[in-house]
């Protein structure tokens, strides 16, 4: 389609982490993604806007396999990471999403201390090491921008921590099995304009080890923070490339409507 | 193209474009009225025509202000963005060219109490084409037209030379007859603004292939043969 392969052009980058083509997913006989192609750059930042319904969290639940187990789905078409297809059935799926680690729009830490909350998932891999553990919940609070705000309270729940400090915790969570990818579903939409700036620096700094695929409904949010920007409708593609470029000079008139709020 | 789903929003774009050409047009009848002035050696004229400046003034502050609150209040992207950004740089263009018709207007004051000293003939002429220009710089602006705006930019060297042939035939002017050196000078003065006229029509239709097609093309030693 001539649609995907010019947004492709634009969306080449140096060195992409995951390559998707292709990519068309149904519910029962509900066209939910319909041949994406899409490179995300590796130590990037990439933004997937679109209204509701759009496809966009679809797609990113594709890229750690968050959906397989939803009833009557259809995925064709291949996503890779670092070159490996991610659906070949060699491919264990809870190894994938340590590597693909993903943070949800309602936080959701578990009923437990702050530290168990991070400790979980290396405990989940085998990791018992009590010294070693306390490292990596040190090392995975402080990437979380939380560590100075919760150091003197591990043992305390994570429940009695704020809006904003328990979305960061559970970034921390998922940075504590060390992934290459961090997914985000709208991780700021709940919290407060302070929150969501610690969240939007957070995820500033943690672009220099991570790459990062956020789905986001505030456009000016995925204006600060990416690096490219892709916009989906009716679960197509419309349009990627440069995040400056596509708020300043959009090449398609559906994404020119989209950004500038000519929508419905 | 689509409506904005903020009604407000769209009103707000519509209001700065039109308040755009409210004062450009202003501008331009201020360049007519003080040129005419110059050749009626119409005193009164001309003192009217510095007197409407502050009217382009207001509406510089007015466009401003309108600019800020859209920037600060909706957080304007794309071709909305391109077209606040432009109107923030026209107007100082217009505001320009309103204190250029002002000078000339001053110029003919002096010049009225003196001997006319040579047919105004080239000057008139200098100043419909930059009036020409500001005009269809204008047009291209409303109309969204980067073509249009491109002719502008192309129409420059014509207003240059003109200027250059004046410059010319003043100095062999006050070179034969020295008595005539203030009164040469102040027609030099007004071919000199006449041509800065052109010049800041030039900057607005630049700013129109911006607006329109996101491309910037100042700066440049010629203008694009296309865009």
């Amino acid at each position: 389609m001539d649609m995907a392969s010019s947004t492709l052009a634009t969306a080449e980058v140096s060195s992409a982490k995951i390559v998707v083509r292709d990519l068309t997913v149904r519910y029962g006989s509900t066209l939910a993604l319909d041949r994406v192609a899409l490179d995300v750059g590796d130590r990037q930042v990439t933004a997937l806007i679109g209204p509701s319904g759009c496809g966009k969290s679809t797609f990113l639940r594709c890229l750690n396999r968050m959906n397989d187990h939803i009833r009557n789905i259809r995925i064709e078409g291949s996503v890779s990471l670092d070159g490996v297809s991610i659906y070949d059935a060699a491919v264990d799926p809870v190894e994938l999403r340590r590597r693909v680690g993903m943070v949800f729009q309602k936080s959701n830490p578990f009923p437990k201390s702050i530290f168990d909350n991070v400790a979980f998932g290396p405990r989940v891999h085998g990791l018992r090491d009590r010294v070693e553990l306390r490292e990596i919940v040190e090392r995975s609070l402080r990437q979380a921008a939380l560590w100075d705000e919760v150091k003197d309270r591990l043992d305390r729940s994570a429940l009695d921590l704020s809006g904003g400090q328990q979305q960061r915790l559970c970034i921390a969570r998922a940075l504590a099995v060390e992934p290459d990818v961090l997914l985000m579903d709208e991780p700021a939409s709940a919290l407060d304009p302070i929150a969501t700036a610690k969240i939007e620096e957070l995820i500033h700094e943690l672009k220099t080890q991570y790459t990062i695929v956020i789905v986001t409904h505030n456009m000016q949010q995925a204006a600060r923070v990416s690096d490219t920007t892709a916009y989906f409708y009716l679960g197509r593609l419309v349009e990627v490339g440069p995040t400056e470029q596509i708020f300043t000079n959009p090449s398609r008139p559906e994404t020119e409507d989209y950004v500038t709020g000519r929508f419905g | 193209m689509r409506l904005h789903t903020d009604r407000t929003y769209e009103l707000q774009l519509e209001k700065l474009r039109s308040s755009v050409l409210e004062m450009g047009g202003l501008v331009e009848d201020q360049i007519a009225q003080a040129m005419r002035a110059l050749t009626m050696r119409d005193r009164d004229l001309a003192q009217a025509t510095i007197a409407r400046d502050h009217m382009v003034n207001r509406l510089d502050v007015e466009i401003d202000d309108l600019a800020l609150k859209l920037l600060a209040l909706h957080q304007p992207a794309a071709r909305d963005l391109r077209l606040i950004t432009t109107a923030l740089k026209v107007t100082t263009d217009l505001e320009r060219i309103g204190d250029l018709a002002e000078h000339i207007a001053e110029r003919a004051q002096e010049l009225a109490v003196e001997l006319p000293i040579k047919p105004t003939i080239d000057l008139p002429r200098m100043a419909d084409l930059a009036r020409g220009m500001l005009h269809r710089s204008l047009d291209a602006f409303v109309r969204e037209d980067e073509k249009l705006a491109l002719a502008v930019c192309s129409a420059d060297d014509t207003i240059d030379q003109l200027h250059e042939q004046l410059f010319c035939d003043l100095i062999s002017f006050m070179a034969d007859d020295p008595r005539t050196v203030s009164r040469a000078m102040r027609l030099l003065f007004v071919s000199k603004y006449l041509e800065r006229v052109g010049d800041h029509a030039t900057n607005i239709a630049e700013m129109v292939i911006f607006m329109v097609k996101g491309r910037s093309i100042r700066h440049l030693d010629r203008p694009p043969r296309d865009l």
